[in-house]
């Protein structure tokens, strides 16, 4: 197990886009995975009120979700997203750090499942969430 | 019969991709993503700039997923708002000399968006349209397809539902 989540963590950081945006891996292991990514001015999406584009929020939950079902205890190697849906609930709050946490609930074969949420400080109130399916690959 | 003579094609060009460019511009993630329009008439075509930071899988290597959402989402976004406002740029109601930082139209919301990942994005440049299938008062429906070698092989599709800017409202 431990071999796995060091596996799925030096993958996760060895992807050129999350270090770019400054994704860092806090939690993984057993289909669950968090990743929080700080405030940057390159993220604006609205140069009005400062708010970060959707467009990021994706970026996270995508590799998020990734990052949950490589370190499920059935899954055989890497992952690639089939689909993926965002809701977006509210904006989030500019210069706050953008919290997601997803979990991969079933596993087959060929398909994962994966939920996830975005938060920024204020945990009560979700920024978006996130649901997809993801495909299972034997290799990386 | 008494027709007004056209505008020059110099001012009509002029207008029209200064209001596009002061739009896009503006935005710092589509400049860190190296996104650019071309336009024809009011068609927009999106062009995902390679770059190696856009790299989500290195081994294969491809474009992260999340970066194929983004691409997707801001085509979205730019074609929605530049159809909304297609008609005060038109009618010289809005300047594009104007919108500049702080005074710029506020922009569609994205309500939700749903990314159809069919084949994975290959480290070269990539390319979206997308239509507004729909666009109501308050909701829009719009969709997007993006391509790489060819038009008809599409790498990713998305759908998204977005809530349309209202005018404040004007008290007498």
């Amino acid at each position: 197990m431990a071999d796995k989540t060091q596996l799925a963590r030096q993958f996760i950081e060895a992807i050129p886009h999350a270090r770019e945006l400054g994704m860092v891996l806090t939690e993984i292991g057993d289909g669950m995975a968090e990743i929080t990514m700080a405030y940057d001015e390159k993220l604006i999406g609205d140069p009005e009120t400062g708010v970060i584009h959707g467009g990021a929020v994706s970026a996270v939950m995508d590799t998020c979700c990734g990052a949950a079902v490589m370190s499920h205890p059935s899954a055989p190697g890497g992952t690639a997203t089939i689909d993926l849906r965002i809701d977006y609930m509210r904006a989030a709050t500019p210069g706050q750090t953008i919290v997601t946490r997803a979990t991969c609930h079933h596993i087959t074969r060929n398909v994962a499942f994966v939920r996830a949420v975005a938060m920024d400080d204020d945990s009560d109130r979700p920024v978006a969430t996130a649901s997809g399916a993801f495909t299972v690959e034997k290799g990386f | 019969m008494n027709r007004s003579r056209p505008e020059p094609v110099q001012v009509v060009k002029q207008r029209r991709d200064a209001a596009l460019a002061a739009l896009v511009e503006a935005v710092p993630y589509i400049r860190f993503l190296g996104i650019t329009f071309d336009r024809r008439g009011d068609e927009l075509t999106a062009i995902l700039n390679f770059d190696e930071k856009l790299i989500g899988n290195p081994f294969l290597p491809a474009i992260h997923g999340g970066v194929t959402a983004a691409f997707l989402e801001v085509t979205s976004v730019v074609t929605l708002n530049w159809a909304h406002l297609w008609p005060k740029i038109e009618s010289g109601e809005l300047d594009p000399n104007e919108l500049t930082a702080g005074k710029l139209p506020r922009q569609p919301k994205t309500i939700d968006f749903t990314v159809d990942y069919l084949r994975s994005g290959l480290p070269r440049d990539a390319y979206a349209r997308a239509t507004v299938n729909r666009a109501g008062r308050r909701y829009a429906s719009v969709h997007v397809e993006a391509w790489q070698d060819h038009k008809d092989r599409l790498f990713a599709q998305a759908t998204g539902h977005f809530l349309i800017p209202q005018d404040p409202v004007k008290k007498d």
